[in-house]
């Protein structure tokens, strides 16, 4: 890996202020973003930590409910301490391994939006919303591709809330040797509606699956989808499995999560 | 090139370190605490596991500078001052928990990680806690054996031999 000067600022003013020099990068656990610098395909400039930001770290709830998670809060943290949230917190338990998971950090994982990552998927289909520094963004308008998301340069995932659902579960089915989801299927049951986000299958990172919402919004069970298909069209394919191939996972993967909520 | 200073294995320790000085090259080449192994070099492997204010980390994919001021355990610290191995460690020397050796050091942190926080493991949560542990000898069932057995349990009615 390339040098870098490296910071470690204690308050999100300093973080930013740090990160306003030219090919600087925030650092969250690193647990990607190392591995990526080691093969010398990111080398930033400057490295600002946001481990030591201490408002950044925790869960709590909100006054409206919702679980408010720290954007430098751990996987770790998240599964022992998102207990408001019983679907999210088996989503953060199974992340990784152990190791791994005392290091990454929620806002890393978001900011990354890596096509297989678990987190993307709860945010999305928990209709989540995402505070950086500047503003408030919602889930829907947050992921916008494979590795791309609606933050700006320097722009700091602060904290991420998400509102609580009747019901809620989350299927993944691994890619044995990484264990990032080959795909991975987010149902969370709402008053007003299901919400389905798929992520580990899409060219186009994650998505939400309206015909399975609507459908399952209907009548919540496993049954309903089944004269739903999912094309192959636009689906990761790859040497772990065909497009075809995960298209027919995001159907299973979520009549399980329904039959498991 | 920036200064820090740690406790590692109870000791005080400081050194001038580069940006991008990991914390396995720091203890291994400014500490000479060879014991953390580096296998993968890709945070896949666990060779490299280390404590950090008492959570297992892997010290490959963690910068040096990151853990500034930070308590860090390693395998050098596990054993007695008079050199008697730990509960863990012996239970992977009465059990063949070992073959040629290079994982053992991060086997035996991700163990102490594991029963500090579940003293009563079973055999189904010991091997989903060593997910991130590759041992390149395969010989996990022996592993299993000797956390089980390190947690006090009674392991004659485990398949592995």
């Amino acid at each position: 890996m390339y040098n870098f000067d490296f910071e470690k600022p204690s308050t999100i003013a300093d973080a930013v202020a740090a990160l306003a020099t030219e090919d600087a990068q925030a650092l969250g656990g690193g647990q990607t973003l190392l591995p990526t610098m080691k093969q010398r395909l990111a080398s930033p400039s400057k490295i600002v930590s946001l481990s030591g930001i201490s408002e950044m770290q925790g869960v709590c709830k909100g006054d409206d409910g919702s679980v408010c998670i720290g954007g430098a809060t751990t996987h770790a943290t998240v599964a022992a301490s998102a207990s408001e949230y019983p679907a999210l917190a088996a989503l953060a338990s199974n992340i990784g391994d152990p190791a791994v998971r005392n290091r990454g950090t929620i806002g890393g994982s978001l900011a990354n939006n890596d096509p297989a990552a678990c987190y993307p998927s709860a945010a999305l289909a928990s209709g989540a919303t995402i505070v950086t520094n500047a503003r408030q963004i919602a889930a829907d308008d947050y992921f916008q591709g494979m590795f791309t998301t609606a933050l700006n340069e320097g722009e700091i995932i602060t904290e991420v809330r998400f509102p609580v659902p009747e019901a809620a579960n989350y299927q993944k089915f691994e890619q044995p040797a990484s264990r990032f989801a080959m795909v991975g299927v987010f149902v969370a049951k709402y008053a007003d509606g299901v919400r389905v986000a798929v992520t580990g299958a899409s060219e186009e990172g994650v998505f939400r699956w309206t015909e399975a919402e609507a459908a399952l919004s209907a009548d919540f069970s496993a049954h309903a989808l089944e004269g739903l298909s999912v094309s192959g069209e636009g689906m990761i394919n790859d040497l772990h499995g065909s497009g075809e191939y995960r298209a027919h996972l995001v159907k299973v993967l979520t009549k399980r999560a329904v039959a498991a909520c | 090139m920036t200064n820090i200073s740690m406790t590692v294995n109870g000791k005080t320790v400081s050194g001038e370190v580069e940006g991008r000085t990991l914390l396995v090259d720091f203890l291994r080449n400014d500490l000479r605490l060879t014991g953390t192994h580096v296998g993968c070099d890709t945070s896949q492997c666990g060779a490299c596991t280390v404590h950090v204010d008492g959570v297992a980390v892997k010290s490959c994919t963690m910068l040096a500078a990151e853990a500034d001021g930070a308590d860090v355990a390693t395998i050098e610290g596990q054993a007695g001052a008079d050199g008697s191995l730990n509960t863990i460690q012996a239970a992977f020397q009465e059990h063949h928990g070992l073959q040629c050796g290079f994982c053992t050091p991060g086997m035996v942190m991700a163990a102490a990680d594991l029963l500090k926080n579940n003293p009563k493991p079973t055999e189904a949560e010991i091997r989903h806690h060593l997910e991130g542990n590759i041992c390149r000898c395969t010989g996990y069932h022996n592993i299993v054996k000797s956390i089980m057995a390190a947690s006090g349990q009674d392991v004659s009615q485990l398949a592995a031999e």
